[in-house]
């Protein structure tokens, strides 16, 4: 299966919610060894995930 | 009865203050309380013998938070998830490629990226930020979010992903410098 950026986009987040079928997960691996683009975008929301648990850290300290 | 009344009315500040932090919306949390307020009224027969006023209202509120999450799930629905299709071209490409983002470690030790953060936050549309913050700070799985706001988790995925999207967008500009 052939995913676009735009679909890679859509499956990452989906990914952080729930566990993807297992060839939905081989094409995001196929796709990230090609594109540096969705690789970094990868890395941004799990950034992002990282942010909003130390902002509940900070809240409670 | 003009007891109860009283007593009810006392409470009205603190349950307003209950339902802003949940509702995020001056308007919808005064009509929840409202409507709360009626009920209990209404229902003083069923809150005797009760130990707790201040308990049984806010069960009351609750279940009035819940119907207007609800009612405005339904408006949110109409909304769609293509707002971000523009950063895309007809194939699906990246108009403009992420760049990485420098030194994501070190954004998290400071301070002044948390406001930014919380900046970014503040411009989600409510129902988006909700979604989301249940998800990510409170840690709650998708089909605990869809029950609680009535809605399918497709229409749940779609707000978590439009949540990112805009977060990421905004950290960019923002914050990361792009």
């Amino acid at each position: 299966m052939i995913l676009s950026c735009k679909e890679v986009t859509r499956l990452v987040s989906q990914g952080m919610d729930r566990r993807l079928p297992f060839g939905r997960r081989v094409a995001l691996r196929v796709h990230f060894a090609i594109c540096d683009g969705c690789t970094n975008f990868s890395k941004q929301l799990k950034t992002i995930r990282e942010s909003i648990a130390r902002l509940a850290d900070r809240q409670e300290s | 009865m003009d007891d109860f009344r009283s007593r009810v009315e006392r409470e009205r500040a603190y349950l307003l203050r209950y339902a802003s932090l949940q509702l995020r919306d001056a308007h919808a949390a005064e009509d929840a309380v409202q409507e709360t307020l009626v009920a209990a009224l209404a229902g003083e027969a069923s809150f005797q013998g009760r130990a707790n006023l201040r308990t049984w209202l806010t069960g009351i509120l609750k279940h009035k938070i819940i119907d207007a999450i609800r009612r405005s799930s339904r408006e949110a629905h109409a909304a769609s998830a293509d707002e971000f299709d523009a950063l895309f071209d007809e194939r699906g490409h990246w108009l403009e490629l992420p760049a990485a983002w420098p030194d994501p470690d070190a954004a998290l030790d400071q301070k002044q990226f948390f406001a930014v953060l919380e900046l970014c936050l503040g411009r989600l549309p409510q129902k988006t930020a909700q979604t989301f913050m249940m998800r990510e700070h409170l840690g709650l799985e998708t089909d605990e979010i869809c029950k609680e706001l009535a809605i399918t988790p497709t229409h749940c995925w779609v707000l978590l992903y439009r949540a990112r999207m805009a977060l990421r967008e905004c950290l960019n500009k923002e914050w990361f410098g792009k």
